[in-house]
């Protein structure tokens, strides 16, 4: 992990999203499915954000502005900076031989990184509504739904689900495809195993997601 | 010496954040392994942050058998950070430690705000752990007490060799919009630059009170924030919630502390030592 002052390039809206480009810097991209902490201007803890595209000498995050950290985040203009630590965690394995991108709301943020790198393989997508499904438009040869059909409505069988979205959503997908892998969330403040806040309890073992996660095996 | 705030760093995780330390203080350790507290575990205030892990950590029979033998690879001395809800489990804990030369020092958390309290005093839990070991025994305390002045004289008179100042406070965090709890358990402990002023005063009390060494810790973010409370009455320094945000913050604020020793025209930071208790303006002027 390393940590870097990187300057911001741009500030695209994607619907009720923001999509912050930032300089790279010498900042290794990663894996996708893996996180950063970005530095939230005036805040004291930085918010975890995982990568969203990775063009050349770029870095960009897809942000859903709902707190003073992730305002604050969208809020930043260009050539201003901030402080960005990663890549962190544990991303998606990209050893799959049917892989099928599942995303949900501000979940569809790694989806990008990830179908680039897999080479663009189907992706099914669900919104709350047609402002947010805006986002679909990152994410190539994707199948979008907005509520009220559920995204799971969307999973054929026998692909190897690679998915991120709304615990609600992640359950559900894991009862459809038991061998999901699923990018799961929880509110961190370092980042990198110091805190013990990230810990959520899957399957009756408390694991801490910076670690262990944030992609976990469905079953 | 710069120290890391209990709790606040795994060194297996980031070994090289705990080298930059002058030695490592280890999550709390209880006789028993504890999952910790439900999620929600962790939330941001406008000053601060809440916590409320409840002293997740793997027991003290794997604290030994697992732990310990890394930790004492990482080429800092290792601090260990004892917990328990009734006197002998910290005298357990500290007598499975005496032997262990890789711990340089015991520091007894008698005051984590996010499991229910020891029923005990902090006399009997400090005298208990005193006949159970002849590591240097500091105790931790909580300012959330009336007069934090008379508890270290007491730790003191059961015999601590130095105080850990502070712990976090209890503190709510509610939703905006539901009005209920952020955190899982309810409450948290109130850590960062909130905690500051209340740390510089529980360090100058009981730096009158007893005059033992302190590490003094609560909201430091820079090096001026650590000469304050050197200038309290703090031997040592700890760091807790700005390596969150900031894993380099030891190097950082160990150069900002320099600089602000050098510019009052100090050799060292011991110069700086309880000035704040001293009646006439100690600093360099130019007026």
């Amino acid at each position: 992990m390393r940590r870097e002052r990187l300057s911001v390039l741009g500030n695209e809206k994607v619907g009720p999203y923001t999509l912050l480009r930032v300089g790279r810097g010498g900042i290794d991209p990663g894996v996708p499915g893996q996180f950063f902490m970005l530095e939230a201007p005036g805040r004291l803890l930085p918010r975890p954000m995982s990568l969203c595209l990775a063009p050349p000498g770029e870095l960009a995050f897809l942000i859903d502005a709902i707190g003073p950290g992730t305002r604050a985040l969208c809020a930043l203009e260009r050539e201003q900076e901030l402080y960005v630590l990663g890549p962190l965690g544990n991303g998606f394995r990209l050893d799959v031989e049917r892989p099928l991108l599942v995303g949900g709301g501000i979940g569809i943020a790694p989806l990008p990184y990830l179908s680039e790198s897999l080479g663009g393989p189907p992706a099914v997508l669900g919104f709350r509504s047609d402002w947010h499904a805006a986002a679909g438009e990152l994410v190539p040869n994707a199948q979008v739904c907005v509520e009220p059909t559920l995204v799971t409505a969307l999973i054929p069988g026998g692909m190897d689900v690679l998915a991120c979205g709304p615990e609600p959503m992640l359950e559900a997908v894991r009862g459809l495809a038991p061998d999901a892998q699923l990018a799961w969330e929880a509110p961190m403040a370092c980042g990198y195993g110091a805190c013990y806040g990230c810990a959520v309890e899957i399957d009756g073992r408390v694991k801490r997601l910076c670690v262990e996660g944030p992609v976990l095996r469905a079953a | 010496m710069l120290l890391n705030a209990s709790g606040c760093l795994d060194a297996l995780i980031a070994p090289e954040v705990a080298r930059s330390f002058d030695a490592f203080v280890t999550k709390t350790v209880t006789p028993l392994p504890r999952d910790g507290n439900t999620p929600v575990r962790i939330a941001e205030t406008d000053v601060g942050m809440l916590n409320s892990i409840g002293l997740a950590n793997p027991g003290i029979d794997r604290f030994v058998t697992r732990n310990l033998p890394q930790l004492e690879k990482l080429g800092v001395p290792v601090w260990v950070s004892v917990g328990g809800f009734e006197t002998d489990d910290y005298a357990e804990i500290c007598l499975r430690l005496d032997d262990h030369a890789g711990v340089d020092s015991i520091e007894l958390n008698v005051s984590c705000p996010n499991v229910d309290a020891p029923v005990e005093t902090v006399t009997q839990i400090v005298a208990a752990s005193r006949l159970a070991t002849r590591k240097p025994l500091w105790a931790k305390l909580s300012p959330a007490v009336p007069d934090i002045a008379e508890v270290a004289r007491a730790a003191q008179a059961a015999g601590v060799d130095g105080l850990s100042l502070v712990n976090t406070i209890r503190g709510l965090k509610l939703d905006g919009t539901t009005l209920r709890p952020v955190l899982g358990p309810g409450h948290g402990g109130l850590s960062g630059p909130a905690l500051k002023p209340i740390a510089l005063a529980a360090v100058a009390s009981c730096y009158q009170a007893t005059a033992m060494p302190i590490v003094g810790m609560g909201g430091v973010q820079t090096g001026l924030d650590a000469l304050e409370l050197i200038a309290a009455g703090a031997r040592h320094v700890a760091l807790g919630t700005v390596l969150f945000a900031d894993p380099d913050a030891p190097a950082r604020v160990r150069a900002e502390l320099h600089a602000a020793v050098a510019e009052r025209g100090w050799n060292s930071y011991d110069d700086a030592y309880a000035v704040a208790h001293e009646e006439e303006l100690s600093v360099r002027t130019t007026s």
